[in-house]
């Protein structure tokens, strides 16, 4: 009796004390986001409230909703989902890869009728749990032991390649860096670090010599854009454009002719950033990078705040991932690096990469709120 | 806690390590996207911003207002009018087919019209326009208003175009436009400058030579437009200029006599002033309707007019290389009197068929069977003694003979390079020969040209030239088209003499005047008594082939003699004669005799141009009260 009586209260006031825990700048800073992802994505409507202004709102609304939820519940239990939910994710790329839906010559999706999903987004996150949750246990002197590397290669590798097949190449390098990132925090000796890369570098021409033409051209329109300026090179030559004539101020909003005259491709996902750049300038690009580095800023204090390992490690290494997406797709609609399939979190149009990064958020933001959880 | 407690603080000394290491590289890379961010937005915006523009904002040229032709009394001669156009967008059409087959019905449009219409749907891209028709009957036009109810999409439109009111009247003067093909472009810069599909201009005549004058510039319509090409709103419209107008030296009314008295004959006649060499009409028959060129000629059509034996397609005034006949022999008779070679005394009998003119086993015959007897030179000029020529000739020399004929004109091109097409005609000499054929220079081939046969040839506008000079005392004149603009300048040489004595020009001109106004002179029948209307001329009559002894003893009549062998009539006069104004050549094809074909039209003309005169006087003196 008093047991339970002392279980009662302790919940009760535990679901006032989580909300006290929250960590309101990383929710304010995640509506914001939000807000300007719909105002953007009404500007690739046209400057009317259509299909995806519409789908992106209910999205938004339906995940930020489920964030909440996961952060009420405890980091434990997350801690110990870890293995389960990658093995999860596994099979369900597995069945991508077997009765997935065909788009644009890739099989990427699954069709739950109410939403299509793209399991490798769902990978980029649960990966991180999953390694997360391999290192919590591990003493140091483990960590650069054979079985280890080898072990979280496969973790890494196994979802690499049910990616890699679909093709896409773009999402499952992301996935990778997701992995690379969790290796990198739990203190994997530097040498390996060092000698990937290297070994990257010197074997880059025969991975160049096994690339798809597609995937040759964009590297090669990367380097020269100008070759060939309607076809391969007309993505990045427009975006260019796009993001230049923006100025200081940017044209105004529903004022960019780049992508209201389209001439901007996938404007709704992986060039919204183009679009948002164009309407608002540098000053509006600037605010926007400023609120992402805040989100990640907070990702990370929550992570050096929290005192369990698990807690830490996956705080970390989604705060590192994500300043990944954000920057690999800043650099490749700014010029700066190839076109890989990579969308914008949360602005880009897109129900996986959003659901991915919310749910990334929300077991970040149960951390805060069971910081002073130890996991066992 | 399964870690024992070093170890966990080894674990996180570690991580935070990395953790400060990737916030350092986090902070490196935000800057760098942040300069980039700089670097494309605020350092190089302005070059961005043009190639954003350069996007988003395209030009439409609309065809220029061509500028018109009016004759010296205002007349439009050529001009524009509204043609009722029949235009579909295809994409703003609901049901295509549906559509474009009734309005086939509409217009009765014929199966091969009807494919032509597919094809070129097929090439547009659907929100362009596509022409249907582009010179609808107001019947039909008001038909498709009718029924617009029932063709969506279907646009009834008026545009401007060419239209040449008098029909074939003017065709060999003003030329006809018709749409510019790559040679059109290529060729001339205002053309490619101005250059829009469908844009008309001149192929022959003066619209071609005016081109640059008479094109006018492009309307510019500038829109906004998105990445297929698609017009999403106007920006700006700049208004372009009309083509300038052309007034011309021509009469309408002589030029349409003209035209009448060639009717159904093939041959040109030119009429000029003798003092400022403005031309009152030319024309070479038969002609054709300009009009029809206009929006593409018809096969049917284009095959009648080709293979007209008449050949309406050769300017003849101008491209026509005809032997002068007797109609050089007053620049003979002028040379022969410059030379000293012969005086108004010298004679030579002329003894008729019986007893020909004889060099070197060759016999020259004059034209009168029973001979003219003894002739001097304005009894030769006024019966256009064949053989008094012969001698004179003989005794000048072809070389001095040249040298006069170019002096008054013939030989080389009149307008100069204003017509491409224009030839020079060709005034034989020694050197000439020479050099074109490789042989040396025959007597009896100075002979035959002292009575305009043989190698000589020349065009009606030079004949009408040489006449002028002859007319107006022997003075240089410029022939001219178009009506001077003010800062026109007139060649220096304009007036200047072309005679050595005036003395010589005046006896010419008085054989002339027998010839026309004398019993036994050759046009005598066409002469007009009234001196406000007397001219002074000299008919001709050119061989279209040599005549045979067997020839020579049938003796046929003009029409016995199949018509490609029949002689080509020529006259050429100035008038009036007291007070001389105007000059005249007619030649008319296979014609036959030059007093019985030629010069009766010319006293028709005379007529009509004298009476003119006074009208065209008051329009100078009206020009001179509005300044």
């Amino acid at each position: 009796m008093y047991q339970h009586t002392r279980l009662t209260t302790t919940s009760s006031f535990n679901f006032f004390q989580k909300f006290k825990n929250f960590d309101y700048v990383l929710l304010i800073c995640i509506l914001i986001l939000g807000f300007i992802s719909l105002a953007t994505m009404y500007s690739t409507d046209g400057g009317q409230i259509l299909f995806h202004t519409k789908s992106h709102f209910t999205k938004l609304a339906v995940f930020t909703l489920m964030m909440l939820i996961i952060s009420f519940i405890n980091i434990k239990y997350w801690f110990s989902i870890g293995y389960l939910s990658y093995l999860g994710v596994v099979g369900l790329l597995i069945w991508t890869y077997l009765f997935g839906i065909t788009s644009s010559g890739s099989q990427r999706w699954i069709d739950l009728y109410f939403i299509n999903l793209q399991p490798s987004e769902l990978m980029k996150i649960f990966i991180i749990l999953c390694l997360a949750k391999f290192f919590h246990r591990m003493k140091i002197e483990n960590v650069n032991s054979i079985y280890t590397i080898l072990t979280s290669l496969i973790i890494i590798l196994l979802p690499m390649g049910l990616v890699i097949v679909q093709p896409d190449l773009g999402t499952a390098l992301l996935i990778a860096i997701s992995g690379i990132a969790v290796l990198w925090f739990a203190g994997i000796n530097y040498k390996y670090f060092i000698y990937t890369i290297l070994g990257f570098v010197i074997s880059l021409p025969f991975v160049i010599a096994f690339l798809k033409p597609y995937q040759k051209l964009r590297v090669l329109t990367f380097l020269n854009p100008d070759k060939d300026p309607l076809g391969a090179g007309y993505q990045i030559i427009q975006s260019k454009i796009a993001v230049g004539s923006g100025g200081l101020f940017g044209k105004g909003f529903l004022k960019g002719t780049q992508s209201y005259l389209e001439f901007l491709p996938e404007k709704h996902t992986d060039f919204i950033f183009t679009l948002f750049s164009e309407e608002f300038g540098f000053v509006g690009s600037a605010i926007l990078l400023i609120v992402y580095a805040i989100i990640i800023y907070r990702i990370v204090a929550i992570g050096a705040s929290s005192r369990s390992y698990f807690a830490k490690i996956f705080c970390y290494s989604f705060g590192a991932a994500i300043f990944v997406f954000i920057t690999i797709n800043m650099s490749m609609v700014l010029g700066l690096l190839p076109i890989v399939g990579s969308p914008l979190p949360i602005m880009s149009y897109g129900g996986s990469s959003m659901l991915a990064t919310m749910i990334g958020f929300g077991i970040v933001m149960s951390a805060k709120v069971h910081s002073q959880q130890l996991i066992a | 806690m399964i870690n024992s407690s070093s170890d966990n603080v080894k674990k996180l000394n570690s991580i935070n390590r990395r953790m400060f290491i990737t916030g350092s590289f986090k902070f490196f890379i935000m800057l760098g996207i942040v300069s980039r961010l700089f670097f494309l937005q605020v350092k190089e915006n302005k070059k961005y911003l043009t190639l954003s523009d350069k996007n988003r904002i395209r030009e439409w040229k609309l065809a220029p207002i061509r500028g018109e032709f009016h004759d010296y009394f205002g007349n439009v001669i050529a001009g524009n009018f509204e043609a009722y156009q029949l235009h579909i967008i295809p994409e703003q059409v609901e049901d295509f087919r549906y559509v474009i087959f009734r309005v086939k019905d509409l217009l009765n449009l014929s199966e091969k019209e009807f494919k032509k219409i597919l094809k070129k749907k097929k090439e547009i891209k659907p929100w362009e326009t596509l022409i249907v028709s582009d010179n609808l009957s107001w019947e039909n036009f008001s038909k498709i208003n009718n029924h617009l109810y029932d063709l969506n999409g279907v646009k009834p439109v008026i545009s401007i175009s060419r239209n040449y009111p008098y029909k074939e009247n003017f065709t060999h003067l003003i030329g006809y436009v018709s749409q510019a093909n790559e040679n059109d472009i290529e060729n001339t810069e205002a053309i490619k400058k101005n250059f829009v599909p469908g844009l008309k201009v001149g192929k022959v005549g003066l619209e071609k030579s005016f081109e640059e004058k008479l094109i006018g510039t492009n309307d510019i319509e500038r829109y906004e437009v998105n990445a297929y090409g698609r017009r999403i709103s106007q920006l700006e419209f700049q208004k372009g200029q009309k083509g300038k107008t052309l007034r011309l030296t021509i009469d309408t009314e002589v030029q349409k006599l003209v035209n009448e008295l060639l009717k159904d004959k093939a041959g040109s006649i030119c009429v000029m002033d003798i003092y400022t060499g403005a031309i009152v009409a030319m024309h070479s028959s038969p002609s054709f309707d300009p009009n029809l060129f206009v929006f593409g000629i018809s096969q049917d059509d284009w095959q009648l007019i080709r293979n007209d034996p008449m050949k309406p397609l050769v300017n003849k005034t101008l491209q026509g290389n005809y032997s002068p006949g007797s109609t050089i022999k007053p620049i003979v008779a002028l040379s022969a009197l410059e030379n000293g070679i012969v005086n108004t005394k010298f004679t030579v009998n002329c003894r008729g068929h019986k007893h020909p003119m004889e060099l070197y086993g060759q016999t020259y015959h004059c034209w009168k069977k029973e001979g003219h007897g003894f002739m001097n030179l304005r009894n030769a000029m006024k019966q256009s003694c064949d053989t008094y020529f012969y001698e004179v000739a003989r005794k000048l020399g072809v070389d001095k003979l040249s040298e006069t004929a170019k002096k008054f004109g013939l030989g080389k091109e009149v307008f100069g390079d204003l017509f491409n097409i224009e030839k020079k005609g060709l005034i034989p000499n020694t050197q000439w020969k020479k050099n074109a054929l490789g042989q040396s220079w025959l007597l009896g081939e100075t002979i035959i040209t002292g009575i305009g046969q043989g190698y000589i040839q020349t065009t009606p506008i030079q004949l009408c030239l040489m006449t002028a000079q002859i007319g107006n005392g022997g003075y240089k004149i410029y022939p001219k088209l178009v009506v001077d603009g003010e800062n026109e300048v007139s060649p220096i040489d304009k007036f200047t003499p072309l005679y050595k004595e005036s003395r010589n020009i005046k006896i010419v001109q008085d054989a002339m005047y027998a010839s026309t106004n004398e019993v036994r002179g050759t046009s005598y029948r066409s002469r007009i008594d009234d001196p406000k209307y007397q001219f002074a001329g000299k008919t001709g009559t050119a061989q279209v082939k040599k005549i045979t002894k067997r020839d020579r003893e049938l003796d046929l009549k003009t029409f016995e003699i199949p018509y490609e062998e029949r002689d080509h009539a020529l006259y050429v006069a100035y008038g009036p004669y007291k007070n001389p104004r105007y000059a005249v050549s007619v030649i008319v094809e296979h014609g036959g005799n030059g007093s019985t074909t030629a010069a009766p039209m010319a006293k028709k003309l005379f007529k009509l141009i004298i009476d003119r005169h006074e009208k065209r006087q008051s329009m100078d003196d009206k020009k001179y009260l509005e300044i």
